[in-house]
């Protein structure tokens, strides 16, 4: 395991202690992690930095509050963190809202399975090296999708991002969560 | 989930909505889709991870404000606590969450325009950039023959209709552009309601469709 599965699998941890144990010291180590990122993002975004201030300091509390509906099988933190983010700069700052697709959520007793949770962490994380593999060109405009600057006109079909395997991950805990729910 | 779902979103509209860059209209239908199918559902969580990995590099040069955490903290005391318990769900929904979410309730519920012919239309409140409306359709009836100034999603709730693109049903979901020209028709059996979003208006080819399209407002 490198260093950066280990992290990944690591602010999962820090997620379930807040959840079952409202634990602070958790929180402080997502947050010193993190809240530069969101910032950051936001401010890339377009917000100056008091609102990218405000808006981190709203995501974090965020993650806080809805830490049990975080869902390890079906993404890592850093990317369920992003769609906090990416939910409150389009309130902020477009004064829209983002419809969020219906929520599947297993049963209250169900406890996230530790091989799944570990290899959606790792394609997360292979996901994440590919990235910053592309070509320079193509990597800085997937980024600038990302931090809206991109009308959905101007982001091609075709981006050659290997989703494939996190793909068939996810579809696959969707399967699983199917059969749980009939 | 009964009938399989043919006609999916096309990649450009899954990444559009996962980096928040579609008009809220368009991304209602998104949502509405994915609600109802699981292959999009994955094919937007995978676009969402590479949202996952942009934050994940975003510059860490930038520094929270001195008392930030302590700040949060305090948010995090001043907020409710999440109410656990969900809304009571309707026996068997026409509508999924996101759309009755708009719509404040599920398809028996919608206030309806008539337009003639037994079509009617509800136009729902989302940021102006585009529009997006439930349109019911008597089954057998056929829509004006259209061309598209610009984007349309047509999202089937109940019934069917047909066009040159084939057959839609539940879920399924067709999106056209400025090069193509349609004629959609409700198909027999249970009266057709999908939900269309736009971003420019429609271009009508018979005359009695464009003296009606300022009343319409399609
Ligand atoms: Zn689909
Ligand atoms: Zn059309």
């Amino acid at each position: 395991m490198n260093e950066r599965q280990a992290t990944d699998t690591r602010w999962v941890t820090c997620v379930t202690r807040i959840r079952d144990e409202r634990d602070q010291t958790a929180f402080a180590r997502l947050f010193a992690h993190f809240a530069p990122r969101v910032k950051a993002f936001l401010m890339k975004s377009g917000a100056d930095a008091a609102l990218a201030e405000e808006c981190a300091q709203e995501v974090m509390a965020t993650v806080w509050r809805k830490a049990h509906l975080f869902d390890p099988e079906r993404a890592s933190v850093a990317t369920w963190i992003f769609t906090i983010a990416r939910n409150r700069r389009i309130d902020a700052l477009r004064k829209q809202r983002h419809p969020e697709p219906e929520d599947l959520t297993w049963g209250p007793e169900h406890e996230p399975d530790q091989a799944e949770t570990l290899a959606l962490q790792q394609e997360s994380e292979q996901l994440g090296r590919a990235l910053q593999a592309l070509p320079e060109a193509q990597r800085v405009l997937i980024e600038r999708a990302y931090f809206g600057e991109l009308s959905h006109r101007e982001i091609a079909a075709e981006t050659g991002l290997p989703l494939g395997t996190i793909k068939s991950r996810i579809r696959l805990a969707l399967e699983r969560l199917r059969q749980e729910m009939t | 989930m009964t009938t399989p779902i043919i006609h999916h979103l096309t990649d450009d509209l899954l990444m559009a909505h996962a980096s928040g860059s579609l008009p809220e209209a368009f991304g209602l239908v998104v949502a509405t889709h994915v609600s109802l199918c699981d292959e999009c559902r994955a094919r937007l969580a995978g676009y969402e991870a590479v949202g996952g990995a942009v934050l994940e590099d975003a510059d860490p040069g930038v520094a929270m404000a001195e008392d930030s955490l302590a700040a949060t903290l305090r948010l995090i005391a001043d907020m409710p606590e999440e109410a656990r318990i969900a809304a009571p769900e309707p026996a068997a929904p026409v509508f999924p969450m996101p759309l009755r979410d708009y719509v404040g309730g599920d398809a028996d519920t919608v206030q309806w325009r008539a337009l003639g012919g037994g079509v009617r239309q509800a136009v729902l409140p989302t940021a102006r950039d585009a529009t997006v409306r439930l349109l019911y359709i008597p089954a057998g009836m056929a829509m004006p023959d259209h061309g598209h100034g610009g984007m349309e999603l047509t999202l089937v709730l109940q019934g069917a209709f047909e066009d040159a693109g084939g057959r839609y049903g539940r879920g399924d979901v067709e999106v056209a552009g400025e090069d193509l020209d349609h004629t959609p028709v409700a198909a027999p059996g249970p009266d057709c309601i999908c939900l269309a979003a736009t971003d420019a208006p429609l271009k009508f080819h018979g005359l009695l469709p464009r003296l009606a399209q300022p009343f319409i407002g399609i």
